[in-house]
């Protein structure tokens, strides 16, 4: 499923997958357009916007593309931070 | 997943995690430096520059069913998660000829929604119902 990565010195980061890009640039271009064009985010119903991601798993940084999680169960979970207290 | 990079994740895993979950977090710990999926999902904090406790359930489909977001102080109910989970696998199972009253939690009565059951459901379930394990 998720391959183990090669570590260098640059941090890595990943993002949303090209078919989601467009509604990416149209949420953070929403400020400046009328409400009317403004895509909702997320909706219950409907598909969840792929991503792939870097990540710590049992000692091994590996890639994880959501997607390869699709037959499955997931359970998303985003924190503000590590080493905060709640 | 949260904006500190897996190398953190690696640190907070070994150094404090692992002292309260045995064995340390067994699933991955995402890395979203940049907060580009945060937005993605609507969860992104511009002004503070974190993520907001977002919980999404997705299921097998890729389809998301619900989710939850709170602002960084207070910590989720995980039992409430692990309860709509339960409900939403349940309802999956039925292929939609079930649906889940209030309160509900495995083993409790669902619900069969049909012409027979609209304006009948009081005599089936009761109020009190929500509110019992």
């Amino acid at each position: 499923m998720a391959e183990e990565m090669n570590i260098s010195c640059a941090r890595p980061a990943g993002g949303p997958i090209v078919e989601t890009q467009d509604q990416t640039e149209s949420i953070t271009q929403s400020t400046t357009t009328t409400p009317r064009e403004v895509k909702p985010m997320i909706q219950v119903g409907h598909k969840a916007p792929d991503f792939i991601a870097p990540a710590y798993q049992q000692g091994k940084f590996i890639n994880v593309k959501l997607s390869d999680y699709f037959g499955k169960w997931v359970l998303l979970c985003l924190y503000p931070g590590d080493f905060t207290f709640v | 997943m949260s904006i500190d990079s897996v190398f953190v994740h690696k640190m907070w895993d070994e150094n404090e995690l692992s002292k309260m979950v045995e064995g340390g977090v067994p699933f991955p710990m995402l890395s979203d430096a940049g907060g580009q999926i945060g937005r993605l999902y609507g969860v992104y904090n511009e002004e503070a520059g974190v993520e907001n406790r977002g919980r999404f359930i997705i299921d097998p489909d890729g389809i998301i069913q619900g989710y939850e977001v709170l602002t960084p102080p207070v910590g989720r109910n995980f039992s409430e998660t692990v309860r709509q989970l339960q409900a939403f696998q349940h309802v999956r199972k039925s292929k939609g000829t079930e649906a889940t009253p209030a309160g509900w939690k495995p083993g409790k009565l669902t619900l069969k929604p049909g012409p027979d059951l609209v304006g009948n459901v009081w005599k089936v379930w009761q109020t009190k119902m929500a509110f019992e394990d």
